[in-house]
């Protein structure tokens, strides 16, 4: 941009002689008379003669320019985004600098509905050559938020509509390893592994996912998201689930070690009701969890969910639920222990 | 324990109302609708809804409509489904649904069904299941439910089940609260929530609560006021609302209150907004918080609104 441009953009719209026909066409807010801030006096000039072409339809360059000016004083104004839509497609404009634009607002406006939506409209248009940058786009993107759940829509979509999917469990891979935590990036495994058509499905990758889930678990134990996965491996598959010695091994070797051991119990009792039976040394390391309560019954279920109901207090009652609900005779003989 | 400050919350909400000249008003210009939807709602809960100007209200409602039928976020905005239920329920609540032009309004909203089942927002194509529900809640206030593909609109609701027994935006996006709460009010209001695992998504919903006592939205994110509202009402849909302890979720709301120039943030010591201050009246209401009307859970509106239109 050279700085006869810069100059001009400066100025006041009702100063620029390419805008001397244009008769900016005021918000409508009511009778209040408004006394403005320097800021949002330019802000409400700008918006004016944005009324002024949205109304009257024009669809010309300087009215290109002129929403870039509006969207960067508010990037949430979606009736500026779609004019500017209508624009671009007038002038059959160069969609590559319409991804600089976007680029340019990205970091401020991470979390903007319409910046989102307009950069999958581009990208759409676009194609497939337009993969490995939407990719790169929201791996940038990921670098300040992990977590961004409008970047992680628009990578599912890219890899379901221009492709892409090659390097994506090791993108996981490395986003597990700066955070373990980020159920996103766990979330996206799944995704992968179900949907990836080079993978084979979960039958397909279900022992080395498994291996990788007991691993991560074993690092934070306390970390809810691959207990889920670990769950979600077997969502189809009761029978693997059940007889699988690592899990319940896992689960050992958790509740024998220093760490918070609430989804160690709880998947636990879900293995057992689905018809695993405990052997006696995991029968030991439930019962010295809290060793000084009266924790211990005879069927082992009802002692994890005591086990739980003290350990995890602010979900006492779904604890107290899940005992009255493991076998029909413990519900009759809990009935009247159950507090409402 | 704290106690909600009902008078200076109506009174920061008045004030906001009125206020159009600050710069975080003529930012949020092109969503005023939703703004005045919360700001309403969250009077009403509080039994002063009476403090605003119906007919002034109302006639600018009718401004934001555009001639596809549908209503923008303000004046000489694009018609958008977000706004067009904003529109639908600011309209309920004073009892006056019916000077829409019915017909016109449930067209636009049917023309946004897509061959999946899915809806998007505007004639744009953005899809999210989001507008799943607001297209539901919007029609079904109408009682206009039959214009669409229910049975489709439920397939593809169902199609973003994740396996923690959540719901995304998309199939396969990850499950969060706010998404989960526009799913199951969805088929809480077509009659589908048989579909749901419902203990599972329980269990999902009640992890949501940490030791502050209050919720957040995806596992290991921070709490924030809203959850209130997305967890809590979700959960009392599928009746599972005994698994968060109520007592810790009440007190985190109430701390997140400025006590003195009314409002409520989103988590305590920030800065207040619209947007937090009805969330976590709403979510107080849902919590039988003494003093408040009662809000429906899939509606998003106070039961004696629901009651008027559905059981006269």
């Amino acid at each position: 941009m050279d700085s006869d441009e810069d100059e001009r953009t400066l100025l006041p719209l009702s100063q620029r002689p390419e805008w001397s026909d244009v008769t900016p066409v005021p918000q409508n807010d009511g009778p209040n008379p408004v006394v403005p801030i320097a800021y949002s006096e330019e802000f409400a000039e700008v918006m004016g003669y944005f009324r002024a072409v949205y109304l009257a339809d024009e669809r010309s360059l300087r009215a290109l320019h002129l929403t870039t000016e509006a969207i960067q004083f508010n990037a949430g104004n979606y009736t500026v985004w779609q004019f500017r839509r209508l624009i671009l497609e007038a002038l059959n404009a160069d969609l590559h600098e319409e991804l600089e634009f976007v680029e340019q607002l990205a970091s401020k406006n991470s979390k903007n509905y319409q910046l989102w939506h307009h950069r999958r409209w581009v990208a759409e248009k676009l194609g497939t050559e337009a993969a490995s940058r939407e990719l790169e786009f929201t791996k940038n993107i990921f670098v300040n938020d992990a977590k961004n759940y409008h970047a992680w829509s628009h990578r599912q979509w890219v890899l379901q509509n221009l492709g892409g999917w090659e390097d994506e469990l090791a993108y996981c891979n490395e986003l597990l390893e700066d955070d373990i935590f980020n159920n996103s990036a766990w979330n996206q495994r799944y995704f992968v592994i179900t949907r990836h058509p080079g993978l084979g499905g979960i039958e397909a990758t279900i022992d080395s996912e498994l291996d990788y889930t007991i691993k991560s678990i074993l690092i934070k134990p306390e970390n809810e998201s691959p207990w889920r996965y670990l769950r979600g491996l077997h969502k189809n598959n009761v029978q693997s689930f059940v007889t699988n010695p690592k899990i319940s091994t896992l689960c050992l070797n958790v509740l024998t070690s220093k760490a918070n051991p609430v989804f160690a119990l709880s998947l636990l009792l879900d293995l057992i009701s689905k018809g695993f039976e405990p052997n006696q040394d995991l029968k030991n390391a439930i019962e010295v969890v809290v060793p000084e309560s009266n924790s211990q019954d005879s069927d082992i279920s009802v002692t994890i969910c005591t086990v739980l109901e003290i350990i995890d207090q602010m979900r006492v009652n779904y604890w107290r639920w899940r005992k009255k609900n493991l076998h029909p005779q413990v519900a009759e003989g809990v009935a009247n222990l159950h507090i409402h | 324990m704290g106690e909600l400050a009902a008078e200076q919350h109506a009174k920061y909400i008045l004030k906001v109302e009125k206020k159009k000249d600050d710069i975080e008003s003529v930012l949020m210009e092109h969503l005023r609708i939703n703004g005045v939807y919360w700001g309403l709602t969250t009077l009403d809960m509080l039994g002063k809804l009476s403090a605003v100007d119906q007919e002034t209200v109302i006639s600018w409602v009718m401004s934001c409509q555009h001639e596809s039928g549908g209503f923008g976020g303000n004046e000489g905005h694009d018609p958008h489904v977000l706004y067009t239920l904003s529109a639908i329920q600011i309209l309920a609540l004073f009892n006056k649904i019916e000077i829409l032009d019915i017909e016109k309004v449930s067209n636009y909203i049917t023309t946004l069904q897509n061959e999946d089942g899915s809806f998007s927002g505007d004639k744009w194509g953005e899809t999210d299941t989001r507008f799943s529900y607001v297209a539901i809640c919007s029609l079904a206030l109408l009682k206009q439910l039959d214009k669409i593909n229910v049975e489709k609109a439920v397939k593809y609701i169902i199609s973003c089940k994740n396996l923690d027994g959540g719901f995304g935006c998309t199939p396969g996006a990850e499950s969060h609260a706010g998404q989960i709460f526009c799913c199951i009010g969805a088929l809480a209001i077509t009659g589908c929530l048989h579909y749901v695992d419902k203990d599972l998504l329980g269990w999902w919903l009640c992890e949501r609560q940490v030791k502050s006592g209050g919720l957040n939205g995806r596992p290991e994110k921070l709490p924030d006021v809203c959850y209130s509202w997305w967890v809590l009402s979700s959960l009392i849909m599928i009746d599972r609302v005994r698994w968060i302890d109520k007592e810790k979720l009440v007190k985190f709301i109430l701390e997140c209150q400025d006590k003195e120039n009314g409002g409520i943030s989103d988590r305590p010591d920030d800065a207040v907004d619209v947007f937090h201050t009805y969330f976590g009246v709403a979510g107080l209401s849902l919590l039988e918080y003494p003093g408040l009307k009662a809000i429906d859970p899939a509606y998003a509106l106070p039961v004696d609104v629901i009651n008027r239109i559905f059981l006269n």
